[in-house]
Parts: structure tokens; C-alpha cells; sequence
């Protein structure tokens, strides 16, 4: 009981110091409206067509991107994992172009799509792609490892192998890449939308800013955050149900 | 408290409860141990070895009772007491070298660079691990990375030291060498020694008194005193007649404290 | 000595043959294009030689590495010094952590305009933007790294009266540096990309900048000299962080790896 007192503390101590701050002054009301002011504004928001439009936008966006940067991951990932000899030749490739980040395809995007929603989908797609293969390639890399020691022990069958070896081990690195991938997927298509201008939430965010609708600005930078956090849990919540019955969950703490 | 005790044990008891489980694994244990005395602690399993050490070292608060430590009661860790764990691996800093993992409780206690580097030279010599100072604990065997611990806690010239099953994790060879090394160093450095372990042989061996206990709620069930005459050697002492005549006793001892613990098999609830 | 030679050359040939033909095959495929997004790779490779290994270097690369570093300095000195006593003081945790997991969830971008409102569109923002962006790996990668130290060598510390700022500094700290650094090189990617992000978004100068500008007035060849000069500085700062992780991490790789051949 007092843990969940706790948990709900940290809250409410931002909470009545972001609504007393602007109102005793010591904050500047104009760049810091108060809480409630907040809250009023996101109620209001969400009464709105446009918001809701906006909201759709990037989901879809975040969707497609984040399903075919999975897709690929897996794909890619086995081909890599399962072709003898294509680890160490792809190797090199891979350290190069994993650290070049995906705003680099920016211009290109624009040049191709321009502000149409598949900008986005291209970002998304880049940068989510690396983090399922990555952990793809780590999880048949543990399948190679647990090959060795037990199937030849065991003397499995090709599909027995891939059915209660492969498939259980690969498992919780999919979805620790898929996890991984579904944030930045989020993060990308909000930068898509910033600075190529699609149609979504950040646009909103920087359409409120430019026309000093700062409740409004800081409404919808709550809603993504509120979305990054949905994303979370519900990641989360699917990684544990699948992976209930497995020995080992893989714990990778990554932004 | 006996004139020349270090360590007195006064009714020492710990009740460990977590919800509605109540467990008492020490009940009533009282004992005292004289300046420059080598003590064996045996037990079966369960029979609150753990307890009783972390109680002594201060990491464990008893339920009720006290220990005392050169005169004054322990409320935390004592400063004159060294700690040599069983996990060897464990309680050494990986990410310093021997000699830095050696010197860091001389550096707690400010004592000067000049001094410091003597003592852990003459540490590691005492324990042949001269030229091992610069090595990190990892790149050593586990017998050697013992032994960085045994002579951290000779630099750190404690008034105690304790032991707690330091050698049951190495294998028999090794065991046998640090072994004659505790004996070396404890005549040589005229130490205080509390040893605690599951091995009635290693306990007759070393110990010049035998504290023997009994399955929860722990007391003292023997108290032996082991006159075999020294030096004592591998070779020999173990066959000499009095070893097995008190390595018998104890283990007698252990057996019906067992029997008894099965036959009284409940957790007090409540 | 041959025998050597050899396994070296091997080595190198495995290395480089797959970039390698990439690269030839790019270069080969897009010689006799005429399409104005995508120009021959010669050309590309013509213009990155004019601009970026000269004036521009110093005009737009350093200060983008200025501002990269500064963030980014400032996001791992923060992380850590708002993580450690989060992980070590539990009430503290658990009062602090969902209001960090929210903040965390926070795509950084969308913070830009308003930072953009506090600071304008110079290099206070853009450092603010890289600061708010790469703190969170690093602080949530502390908070994990202190929270998880060994029971036995706490128990060591404690017996050897190893308290206080030298149980920080000899204990905890060098205990949690491994998952530390592993935020930090997390942080160091978002550092990138927000640093881009920034500079595309309010175009002073800056490697971000230079290449939206040439984007926008359609000059495509210095645009995709501008990206491949992006790609060479994020390999290089990646390369530059894995030895400084080498350096600092040493007797942690050196357990590992032989625990591995063990």
C-alpha cells in the first residue's frame, strides 16, 4: 500500500509544482501555463476533429513503418543468421551502417515522398530494422550455442530442432527487438512529421508553437508521451504473456 | 566476561519472521573466545551457521542478546573484526588489482602510503603470493584468489579474524594447502581465529577448540577442546588416535542433533 | 611469417569484400544516371572531396561536434549524478520512477519546439535538445547498474568499514560502470540524431543544416555529399566511443572473456 502511495508521489509533487510555479509567479505563466490549464487544454483536444486526424496520422505511420522494419528484421536476421559464412562477410557492413543515423535519410525522403506519410514509414523503417536484426542475429547466435550442446545430445530431427530448439530460444530476442523498435519507431515518425511536415502529431506540436498556442503545444507533448508509454506497457504486457512459460526472459535496458 | 575473551557470545538469539512463518534459528548460544585461540564452529545443515557469522560480524542484528568484541557490543560490522567469505570470487573487487584490493581497508583507516605498502608486501608473502600484486583477481585460480582474501585480512591486522567456510569451494589439494597456510599464519602472527565449517576433519585439524552445534533452534551441544599435540601436519595428525577419537565425538554429536531435529520437525507458527 | 601474411590478408579480404563490392556495384549501377535525385556516385564522391575536406569542415562539422559533445557530456554527468541516488535509496525509486518512464516515452523531438520557445534557434536549444534526448539511457542504465551491486561484496565493504563517498567511489560506481556504459552508448546515438534533428529543424549551421539547406535549393549532389559525410562522422564517433568503452571496461572484458574460453 505505501509502495503504491509512493509510486503515485513522484506525480504529484511535478503536478503541484507545475500548477503553483506560473501562479506564484516564479515561473513565466507564458512559457509555463499551469497544470490545469494543461489538462483543460487536452480535454479540449480531444472534442477535436483535427486531433484525433493527427492522432490516426502517426499511428499509421508508426504501424507500417514498425511492421515492415520487423518484417525485414526477421528476414534479413535469418538469412545473416542461417547462410554459413554470412555473419563474418556482413559483419563489417553492418558496423558501418548500423551508427548512421536514420535523420540522414531526411533529404532523400523528402526529395522521393515529400510530406506524404511513406516519409515517415522510410525513417521508421530504417531505423527500426537495425534493432530487430541486431537482436535476431544475438538470438541465433544462442541458438547456435544451445544447438551444439543439445541437439546432438538429443539427435532432433530438422523440425524438431526448429520447433523446440530454434524457435523458443529466438523468441525473446524477437521481441526485445520488436520492443526496441517500437519506440523508435514512435520517435521517427514524430520527427518525420516535425521536420518534413507530414500530417501527425508533431506537426501539430510545431504548428502550436509557431502560433503561441503554448497550452496546446504542451497538450500534445503530453500525448506522445502518453503514447511512448501505452507503446511500453503494451510491449511489454505481450512479451510476458507469449513468454510466460520460458526459463530465461532476456533483460535489455535501452532508451 | 572472562578476563582475556576478544568475542563473548551472550544468549545470542535470532528469530527470522516474515509473515506468519516464524523461524528461530539461533535459540540460546552463549560462548566466549580468548585472545589467540584458533575456534572451529561445526554444525549440521541449517544449524544457523550463517546466522551465527553474520550475527558476529555485525551484518545480521540478533533478536536478542549480545555479542561483545574486545569489551564493547555490536552494533554494525566492528572495525577490529576481518571477514574472509566463501565466495572467494565475490568479495574481491574485480576491477582492482591484488594489491589495490588488499590495500583499500589499510586506506579506510589512513593509515600512510609507506605503511601501507608494507603491509600488503608483507601480506602477500605471508600467504607466497609476492609476485601476484599486480594481477587482477579474475586472471588467478580460485585457491590464489583465496588467498589475495586470507591476506587482505592479515594487513588489515584485526583483533578477530573470522572464516566462513572459506575452503569448501576449492578443491581437496588446495584445501589441504590453505589449510597449513591458516595454521602458519595464526602461530606466526599470534591471530585470533573464529573458523566456521561443515567439515568435522578440517575442524580437528585446525581448531585447538571445537564449538559443535545443534540444528535449529541452535545451542551449543559440545565444546571440545582438541590437545593434539604440535605442529600438526597433514601426514600425521589426521592419523594420530586422539583426531579420531574427537573427530568421532563431534560427529556423533551432529548425528543425534539431526535425529533429534527430524524428530521435532515444525516450524513454530504464530 | 607467411603463414601470418596470410591469415591477416584473409582476415582483411572477409572484412572489406562485401563493402567493397558494394561499393563498386553503387558505383557502377549509378555511373550513367541522369536522374537528378540520384546522381552518379563519382559525382557525389567529387563534391564531398570540395566541400567537406576543407572550409566546410570547420564551418559546419566542428560546430556540430561542438554541440554533439557539450550535450552530450553534460546528458552523462547528469545521468549519473541524478541516477546513483535513485538506485541506491529504494522510496527514492519508487517515487521517482514512473514519473521518469513517462518523461522517458517522450519522443525528444517533440520537445524541440519547446525548447525552441525557452531558447530560440541557437545552440542553447540544440545543446538543450541533445541534453533532454540522451540523458534518459544514461540515467535509467545508472539507476539499473547501482541498484544491482553484489550482495557479497557489499557485505565486504561493510566489514572492512568501507563506507560513505569511498563506497561510491572504489564500490558502486566501478560496480555499475559496465551497464553505465551501456547507456552511454545508447545516448550517444540519440546524441546524433537529435543533433541532426536540431539542426535540420532550425538551420544556423551544423552538418544537419547543410544538408537541408542544399536539399531545399535542389543542389543534390553536395545533399548526398552532406549524408555521406554524416554516415563517416557517426562511424567515426562510434569507433571513437568502443575504445574509450575498451579502455575504461578493461578488466570487465577481460573477466568475460575468460569466463567465455572457460
Amino acid at each position: 500500500m505505501a509502495r503504491r502511495l509512493n509510486s503515485i508521489s513522484g506525480f504529484l509533487l511535478l503536478g503541484i509544482v507545475w500548477e503553483a510555479a506560473p501562479r506564484l509567479g516564479l515561473a513565466d505563466p507564458r512559457f509555463f501555463p499551469p497544470f490545469s490549464a494543461l489538462v483543460v487544454e487536452l480535454f479540449k483536444l480531444a472534442g477535436t476533429e483535427e486531433f484525433w486526424a493527427y492522432l490516426a496520422s502517426t499511428i499509421r505511420t508508426w504501424a507500417i513503418g514498425l511492421t515492415v522494419a520487423t518484417a525485414a528484421g526477421v528476414v534479413a536476421g535469418l538469412v545473416i543468421g542461417l547462410v554459413p559464412g554470412a555473419r563474418k562477410y556482413t559483419h563489417s557492413t553492418i558496423e558501418f551502417l548500423r551508427p548512421i543515423p536514420s535523420v540522414a535519410l531526411i533529404p532523400g525522403v523528402i526529395l522521393i515522398f515529400g510530406s506524404r506519410y511513406q516519409s515517415g514509414v522510410v525513417l521508421i523503417t530504417y531505423a527500426a530494422f537495425w534493432q530487430v536484426l541486431l537482436q535476431m542475429l544475438y538470438g541465433l547466435g544462442d541458438v547456435d550455442a544451445v544447438a551444439r550442446d543439445t541437439a546432438r545430445s538429443f539427435r532432433f530431427s530438422t523440425t524438431g530442432f526448429i520447433v523446440h530448439v530454434a524457435w523458443p530460444t529466438l523468441l525473446p530476442f524477437l521481441f526485445t527487438g520488436i520492443r526496441l523498435a517500437a519506440s523508435i519507431a514512435l520517435v521517427l515518425a514524430v520527427t518525420a512529421e516535425m521536420v518534413i511536415g507530414s500530417f501527425g502529431i508533431g506537426r501539430g506540436i510545431v504548428v502550436a508553437q509557431s502560433s503561441d498556442a503554448i497550452p496546446t503545444m504542451y497538450a500534445l507533448v503530453i500525448v506522445t508521451g502518453l503514447m511512448g508509454v501505452a507503446i511500453n506497457i503494451a510491449a511489454r504486457a505481450i512479451e510476458k504473456r507469449v513468454l510466460r512459460w520460458h526459463p530465461s526472459v532476456r533483460n535489455a535496458i535501452a532508451a | 566476561m572472562a578476563g582475556n575473551a576478544v568475542v563473548s557470545v551472550q544468549h545470542l538469539n535470532k528469530v527470522y519472521q516474515s509473515g506468519t512463518r516464524r523461524v528461530e534459528a539461533i535459540g540460546d548460544l552463549n560462548f566466549d573466545v580468548e585472545a589467540g585461540d584458533f575456534t572451529c564452529i561445526v554444525g549440521p545443515s541449517g544449524a544457523g551457521k550463517t546466522t551465527l557469522l553474520k550475527c558476529l560480524s555485525g551484518l545480521l542484528a540478533p533478536t536478542s542478546g549480545a555479542i561483545l568484541v574486545n569489551g564493547h557490543a555490536v552494533a554494525g560490522p566492528p572495525a577490529e573484526m576481518a571477514v574472509v567469505f566463501q565466495e572467494y570470487g565475490r568479495s574481491l573487487f574485480p576491477w582492482k588489482t591484488v594489491r589495490e584490493n588488499i590495500e583499500l581497508p589499510l586506506r579506510e583507516k589512513k593509515i600512510a602510503k609507506a605503511e601501507r605498502t608494507r603491509l600488503v608486501d608483507d601480506a602477500l608473502a605471508a600467504v607466497a603470493l609476492a609476485g601476484a600484486g599486480d594481477s587482477y583477481p579474475w586472471q588467478l585460480s580460485g585457491g590464489m584468489q583465496q588467498r589475495v582474501a586470507i591476506a587482505r585480512a592479515v594487513a588489515y591486522q584485526p583483533k578477530v579474524m573470522v572464516l566462513d567456510e572459506p575452503f569448501a569451494a576449492v578443491d581437496a589439494q588446495t584445501r589441504a594447502d590453505l589449510e597449513d597456510l591458516m595454521l602458519r599464519l595464526w602461530s606466526e602472527l599470534d591471530l585470533t581465529v573464529i573458523f566456521v565449517t561443515h567439515d568435522i576433519d578440517e575442524a580437528v585439524y585446525l581448531g585447538h577448540r571445537v564449538l559443535v552445534l545443534s540444528s535449529s533452534p541452535t545451542r551449543i551441544l559440545d565444546d571440545v577442546r582438541v590437545d593434539i599435540p604440535a605442529p600438526r601436519n597433514q601426514a600425521t595428525t589426521r592419523i594420530e588416535p586422539q583426531f579420531a577419537e574427537l573427530r568421532t565425538r563431534i560427529y556423533r554429536g551432529i548425528q543425534e542433533a539431526k535425529s533429534a531435529a527430524r524428530a521435532t520437525k515444525e516450524p513454530i507458527k504464530g | 611469417m607467411g603463414r601470418v601474411a596470410a591469415m591477416i590478408l584473409r582476415g582483411a579480404a572477409v572484412e572489406f569484400a562485401l563493402p567493397l563490392a558494394l561499393f563498386v556495384l553503387l558505383f557502377v549501377a549509378s555511373a550513367n544516371s541522369s536522374n537528378f535525385y540520384f546522381p552518379p556516385l563519382a559525382k557525389v564522391l567529387e563534391r564531398f572531396d570540395a566541400l567537406w575536406l576543407g572550409q566546410r569542415f570547420v564551418g559546419d562539422v566542428l560546430p556540430s561536434l561542438g554541440r554533439l559533445i557539450g550535450g552530450y557530456l553534460i546528458a552523462c554527468l547528469a545521468g549519473v549524478a541524478i541516477g546513483v541516488p535513485i538506485g541506491m535509496f529504494r522510496p527514492l525509486r519508487q517515487a521517482a520512477e514512473p514519473v521518469l518512464e513517462f518523461f522517458r516515452a517522450i519522443p525528444p523531438p517533440a520537445l524541440i519546439p519547446v525548447l525552441v520557445m525557452l531558447a530560440g534557434f541557437g545552440d542553447t536549444m540544440k545543446v538543450a535538445v541533445i541534453v533532454t534526448g540522451s540523458i534518459w539511457p544514461i540515467l535509467l542504465n545508472t539507476v539499473e547498474g547501482v541498484r544491482s551491486v553484489d550482495l557479497v561484496l557489499d557485505e565486504t565493504c561493510r566489514t572492512y568499514q568501507i563506507r560513505g563517498a569511498s563506497r561510491l567511489w572504489h564500490f558502486v560506481l566501478p560496480s555499475a560502470s559496465p551497464q553505465i556504459v551501456v547507456g552511454m552508448r545508447v545516448g550517444l546515438s540519440i546524441g546524433i540524431i537529435l543533433m541532426v534533428i536540431s539542426e535540420m529543424f532550425a538551420a544556423t549551421n551544423g552538418l544537419g543544416a547543410a544538408i537541408i539547406v542544399f536539399q531545399r535549393s535542389f543542389e543534390i549532389p553536395e545533399m548526398w555529399s552532406g549524408v555521406l559525410m554524416l554516415g563517416l562522422f557517426g562511424f567515426a564517433l562510434s569507433l571513437a566511443f568502443r575504445l574509450f568503452e575498451r579502455r575504461t571496461l578493461k578488466w570487465y572484458y577481460g573477466m568475460r572473456d575468460l569466463e567465455r574460453r572457460s
